[in-house]
């Protein structure tokens, strides 16, 4: 019988089966960020232990790091700068290398990661981070772990993991037009539901999804966590060559051709049987938003607000009672023209270069609703640069958006800023939890374009449907 | 790290049953002050256990403050419990603030790693078990999880047996500590590095 993608990874970095379904697996990248990579080395160094690989490790400031213009190690969030400066202090006694603020390497780890080549093909890559996953868009077995873990990766460059069971969702046909990624990621959370691949490995496979551009199957591969998968990842193709040949840590030469050729049989067999087996349409999926506070909430943007459904087996009557008065809505309500208070473009989902163009084909000519306080924070320092080069910072600036430094930002309220008490916010993250982005913030999750058209109409909008411009 | 180990537990059960308890709900981003997996039990469960963001007066109205439960250390929550962000400080609040295991229809995968790190017992049985605990939990019954037995059990002899892969169940049970368990394999770990590095140089920067 065949071998899926994911057992030919296993078994590539399997060092030694340790009984009752766990192995030890050799890891190829470590990834750390100042929240959660901060404390994982600190304790490692006050047990008395180094790191195995450190030429392999590598660090960035993200999730505490200010994003307003002329930031250093100041934080708006109290204490925030401890973390900066633990980080990389620990970082440089290690050896390891470091995007530090100021940086043309800094960014959300998810965002520098693919864009310097550190994720490759067949790598085993982890980060004390949940949207690891993200990274399996280029074929790595990618996926978060707790910083107890990281400290064990970074220590012995293994990993002692119980090895999931196996998901594949194929998506048949094309994506329709002014239908994104974010749009397929939201319509298989709002069908399987946030515990929906709990166990699994998931692998994206059909035509939809290899179509889709390396960075849109970032986006997808990065809400698996949503669906409580193990990760994602999407067998590597000729567009995922493509995309890394010449990055900062790809191969070169000789190395860069014998790797080509061994990733060519990254892929699942044939033959290969998966435990659960998905079939979904790209021509059932449409533009979508999310109406509660977990992010299977989530319906075609000209949908009402569901009422509760003792059938769905999904949510308990309480649960979803408590989603509608959290988010002050009521059942059969339109999402659409809900009026809005903010808007976010940002976050390891929507940040990368091609988000920021979709969004800016939006707003070019047209001005944020005045009511809106709209925010866009370029993934990594890099996008930022590459944004401003085609003057896409001038359209956001223009429209009324406050154009920021790259980071983490206001994806999560970490007590610096926030959008305020229960302020409702379009965003193009990937979480609406109770307070995720501030005070008992009401966040409803969709694409960068979704989130720009709404800027614009100061309510939730269909970027379909956006009048010409005057 | 090591854990004190876990044998088996007879305690009160805070009864929690929510869907999709997140890690941002069990310590938010805003309590997460320092770089330390310490002082973060006060945090755990801010946004639902004070009147007030950032505040530190007890909500009556969240079953956590009521007097009944201050000595619960098992947690009767509902299905995937602990998604969400990655973050360990959920685990390390949980544990500082003395919980032991958390029963649930089902779990995070992250989450649950953690909390087997940090001598917390994640039980997984299904809803119908969980609900009927959640009752007993109520009614202020006390609730055994053994973990030698795999059993969770009610003083009235109801029970039900739940699974655990071996390799959380030893950890848990001794109290062990990965790390030290990984480095007595230095030496195959170093001769499959060797030879991976042979045939993919490209890794190895």
């Amino acid at each position: 019988m065949g071998r899926t993608l994911f057992e030919k990874l296993w078994d590539l970095h399997a060092i030694d089966d340790l009984g009752g379904g766990t192995g030890l697996l050799l890891i190829d990248r470590i990834m750390l960020h100042e929240r959660t990579g901060s404390v994982a080395l600190e304790s490692l160094r006050d047990a008395g232990r180094s790191v195995m690989a450190p030429r392999q490790t590598f660090v960035t400031m993200d999730h505490i790091v200010d994003t307003l213009p002329g930031r250093g190690d100041r934080t708006i969030m109290p204490t925030g700068t401890q973390f900066i400066t633990a980080t990389r202090k620990a970082a440089l006694e290690a050896g390891l290398t470091l995007f530090d603020i100021g940086d043309p390497g800094q960014g959300i780890v998810h965002v520098i990661s693919p864009e310097q080549a550190i994720v490759l093909p067949g790598v085993t890559l982890v980060c004390p981070d949940s949207h690891t996953c993200t990274q399996g868009a280029l074929g790595a077995l990618a996926w978060g772990i707790g910083s107890t873990e990281a400290e064990h990766a970074l220590a012995t460059s293994t990993l002692r993991v119980r090895k999931p069971k196996t998901m594949r969702i194929t998506v048949n046909g094309r994506l329709g037009t002014g239908v994104t990624a974010k749009d397929l990621a939201l319509h298989l959370l709002g069908r399987f539901g946030a515990a929906g691949a709990v166990g699994h490995m998931l692998e994206y496979a059909g035509e939809a999804v290899r179509a889709l551009d390396v960075e849109g199957r970032l986006t997808l591969c990065n809400m698996a966590t949503e669906l409580s998968a193990f990760s994602a990842i999407i067998a590597p193709d000729e567009t995922v060559f493509a995309y890394l040949n010449g990055r900062a840590f790809a191969p070169k030469g000789a190395d860069w051709d014998a790797a080509v050729a061994s990733w060519a049989a990254l892929h699942s067999d044939a033959d290969a049987v998966f435990d659960v087996d998905h079939i979904v349409d790209a021509a059932d999926v449409a533009p979508m938003v999310t109406w509660g506070n977990s992010p299977q909430h989530a319906v075609p943007l000209g949908e009402t607000v569901p009422a509760y459904d003792p059938a769905g087996g999904r949510d308990t009557q309480a649960t979803h009672e408590r989603a509608l008065a959290y988010m002050g809505l009521t059942a059969g309500q339109a999402l659409e023209d809900l009026p809005i208070d903010a808007a976010f473009i940002g976050s390891c989902t929507n940040s990368r270069l091609s988000d920021l163009r979709r969004a800016a084909a939006i707003l070019e000519g047209r001005k944020v609703a005045g009511h809106v306080k709209a925010i866009c924070v370029p993934g990594s320092t890099r996008v930022k640069a590459e944004a401003e080069a085609e003057g896409l910072d001038r359209i956001f600036r223009d429209a009324g958006f406050e154009w920021r430094e790259a980071g983490c930002s206001m994806c999560f309220f970490a007590g610096g800023e926030s959008f305020g008490l229960r302020q409702r916010v379009i965003t193009s993250t990937n979480r609406n939890f109770e307070s995720r982005q501030g005070p008992e913030t009401r966040s409803h999750l969709a694409s960068p374009e979704t989130v720009a058209a709404s800027a614009i109409a100061g309510a939730i909008a269909d970027p379909r449907k956006l009048s010409p411009i005057a | 790290m090591t854990s004190q180990p876990f044998h088996s537990l007879t305690a009160h059960a805070l009864p929690l049953v929510r869907d999709n308890i997140d890690t941002d709900a069990i310590i938010p981003s805003r309590e997460m002050k320092s770089v330390s997996k310490k002082g973060l039990a006060d945090g755990l469960f801010a946004g639902w256990r004070y009147t007030e963001v950032g505040g530190r007066e007890p909500d009556p109205a969240f079953v956590m403050n009521r007097p009944e439960y201050r000595d619960a250390t098992i947690l009767i929550g509902g299905t995937n419990f602990g998604c969400g962000s990655s973050r360990e400080h959920a685990a390390w609040a949980l544990a500082e603030y003395g919980f032991r295991a958390i029963v649930a229809p089902s779990f995070n995968p992250i989450f649950r790693g953690n909390c087997v790190r940090n001598g917390i017992v994640p039980v997984e049985l299904p809803a119908e078990a969980v609900a009927a605990l959640a009752e007993a939990a109520e009614r202020l019954e006390v609730v055994t999880v053994d973990l030698a037995t795999q059993i969770v059990s009610l003083a009235d002899g109801r029970n039900w047996a739940f699974a655990i892969e071996r390799e959380a169940k030893e950890m848990l049970f001794e109290g062990l500590d990965a790390i030290e368990l990984t480095f007595k394999r230095a030496d195959q770990i170093a001769a499959f590095r060797a030879r991976d590095r042979a045939a993919r140089p490209w890794v190895y920067l």
